[in-house]
């Protein structure tokens, strides 16, 4: 069974990106104590699956270091991961939370060898690079995963392979009777930390996402230019592995649209003029980047950096929301549309066309208790005056990662608030 | 008509959105376009006309009142809703581009011998007589519209097409002489008159009701 010990004056936080990560450590450093729960196998969310950040073009890593660093010197953190809750009751100070956990077949002993994963054949779609490739059914998520522990997957359960394993681990730490546990968790306050989800590219039916290999999603471009991604840091192209040097991006895929997300996701503008940097990063003076866009929504300080690739002789704007995507027989992609400024219609061939894909919260606000009032597009708005919910990072809006932080920091004060609140009429 | 679009001239002096926002059906939606261009790139007619809807918008904005209302553009529109169901703002573009038309030919400004102007004008004469549409005396009209020899000769190629609705009974000669019509036709006419004069109340025309023939 698994072992958690929660009072009313817990915080509960749902959600293990960088989100919740945030909020749970920033509450724990103030002396709360701290349930962290994640449906996926690993922290770190999709934050974890970016090669680099915008504008500075650091790693990730770097920062998931810091946070994964806090968390286990941090006494106060309980982390489940294959968590996931499945329903709430109670109120403010006061909250009872059913929480699943799926069986991830490998306990506390591994010390994340890989054993396994030589001795398994079996080999499932990766998640972690969006399905870009397979890995072993036996699996570390990424290279940054926490807890360091491999994972069994569900299909290898009751098959020669899982036998394999299991006496492939020198550990003993492959329990192939693990089953799943329901548990109840008390908690004072609740921090829905439950993040974002690309949105279906398939239903923008003109890019022809499910048609052309070559149309692909900002985030698989994250994993093609990620050295741990499934062509080794190289930008080829899926259809036939050639080298990608001509690039457009799409702007404003499914956002901005009335037919799709009514909202402006924020960070696409922004991690489209990155990415053109990676082009730019791979294929040098031979790079050729092209944006097509409504307006480029650089926020803020970021446009800086707007100006600077502005300025690169790689990268070329046309303003313009590509109107339809066809292949030709090389399998280059071609789009079709009108430019604004002129009314030239246009059909380009590119290698590859990258959708900037628009955010969308992971979990439906129909679907979050009624204590939680969301906006016409799903996200956390707000909680009723008496509640102890709430919302933290992109389960609230589209933030990039900066302002998921913010937020993150912003949510564990109010948590906090409310725990204060508890113990203080008990004391 | 010329003197309608006179006083639209002194009302609206230079402000051409505006009198399209309180004039054409749907005109308010104008505002909302923000010249995105999948309009323009998702229209069927692709590269074959002069102002795409987008187009068409911008030039509203920027008083280009005289080339828009004289353009053969929005007469073009073959409505398959293509910009409409596209549209991310959800303009109803064809519906726009039909009130630009109906309000072009109403000011006298749209473009002369446009056929599916005159096509409009021939099938609403003919339907709103009986509240039927004789498609004998239609076609015909249609087809002697630039003339006797060019009437001849189109009809001389659609023959067959002819003599086999004749056999399949979709083609009655004898309608050339009479019409088959609604039962109340009276009512008709009236219900009519009526929708004019509500168009006419809603829209601010002090004049007569509109004419349907040029």
């Amino acid at each position: 069974m698994t072992d958690v010990v929660a009072t009313n004056q817990t915080i509960l936080v749902v959600g293990g990106g960088i989100s919740g990560m945030t909020a749970a450590i920033e509450a724990a450093e103030c002396g709360k104590q701290v349930v962290l729960v994640e449906k996926s196998p690993t922290l770190g969310g999709r934050t974890a699956l970016l090669y680099r950040y915008f504008p500075k073009l650091c790693h990730p890593t770097c920062g998931l270091e810091i946070n994964l660093r806090r968390i286990k010197s941090s006494r106060n953190i309980r982390v489940l991961t294959l968590a996931e809750v499945s329903a709430i009751s109670g109120k403010r100070g006061d909250y009872s939370a059913t929480i699943k956990i799926a069986p991830r077949y490998v306990n506390e002993h591994c010390t994340a060898c890989g054993a396994c994963a030589d001795a398994v054949a079996a080999e499932v779609p990766n998640p972690f690079n969006y399905g870009l490739s397979k890995m072993k059914a036996a699996y570390l998520p990424h290279v940054m995963a926490y807890p360091q522990r491999y994972v069994l997957d569900a299909s290898l359960i009751g098959t020669p392979e899982a036998d394999k394993a299991k006496a492939s681990c020198k550990y003993g730490a492959i329990d192939l009777a693990m089953q799943p546990e329901t548990i109840e968790v008390r908690a004072g306050a609740v921090i829905w930390a439950t993040g974002w989800q690309p949105y279906d590219a398939a239903k923008i039916q003109p890019y022809g996402y499910d048609r052309f290999a070559n149309v692909i999603t900002s985030l698989e471009f994250e994993r093609l230019a990620d050295p741990h991604g499934p062509t080794g840091g190289k930008i080829l192209r899926p259809s036939d592995g050639k080298e990608a040097k001509n690039v457009a991006f799409i702007q404003c895929a499914g956002s901005r649209d009335e037919n799709h997300l009514r909202h402006c996701s924020r960070i696409c503008c922004m991690a489209s003029l990155k990415q053109t940097q990676y082009v730019k990063e791979a294929w040098g003076a031979g790079a050729k980047s092209t944006v097509y866009y409504i307006d480029i929504r650089a926020i803020d300080r970021f446009e800086d950096f707007y100006q600077k690739v502005q300025n690169d002789p790689t990268v070329s704007f046309l303003k313009s929301k590509v109107a339809k995507v066809t292949q030709d027989k090389s399998g280059d992609v071609v789009l079709h549309g009108v430019d604004t400024e002129g009314y030239h219609r246009y059909a380009n061939a590119h290698d590859m066309a990258v959708l900037a894909i628009g955010m969308q919260p992971s979990v439906a606000g129909v679907d979050i208790p009624a204590e939680i009032i969301a906006d016409s597009s799903g996200f956390i708005e707000s909680s009723a005056a008496e509640s102890g919910f709430f919302g933290a990072g992109c389960a609230t809006n589209a933030l990039d990662v900066n302002r998921a932080v913010q937020s993150s920091t912003a949510a564990a004060l109010r948590a906090i608030q409310v725990i204060n609140q508890v113990a203080r009429a008990e004391a | 008509m010329g003197d309608l679009n006179t006083q639209m001239l002194d009302k609206y002096r230079n402000n051409f959105l505006h009198e399209v926002e309180e004039k054409v059906d749907d005109g308010h939606w104008v505002k909302m376009c923000m010249q995105c261009g999948v309009c323009a790139g998702s229209c069927t007619f692709g590269p074959d006309w002069e102002h795409t809807p987008q187009k068409i918008f911008m030039m509203i904005r920027a008083g280009k009142r005289e080339e828009v209302l004289s353009s053969h553009s929005m007469w073009l529109c073959t409505s398959c809703y293509n910009c409409m169901v596209r549209c991310p703002r959800e303009l109803p573009i064809t519906h726009i581009m039909h009130g630009l038309a109906s309000y072009a030919h109403r000011l006298g400004l749209a473009p002369k011998n446009q056929p599916t102007r005159d096509f409009s004008l021939i099938f609403w004469d003919n339907c709103t007589k009986t509240g039927r549409v004789n498609e004998l005396r239609m076609t015909i009209s249609v087809y002697f519209r630039e003339g006797i020899v060019s009437g001849i000769k189109k009809m001389w190629t659609l023959r067959n097409v002819g003599r086999g609705l004749f056999f399949a009974k979709r083609l009655n000669p004898l309608e050339l002489f009479v019409s088959h019509g609604c039962k109340d036709k009276d009512g008709l006419r009236r219900a009519l008159k009526k929708a004019d004069e509500i168009e006419a109340r809603r829209r601010g025309y002090a004049v007569q009701p509109r004419g349907y023939s040029s």
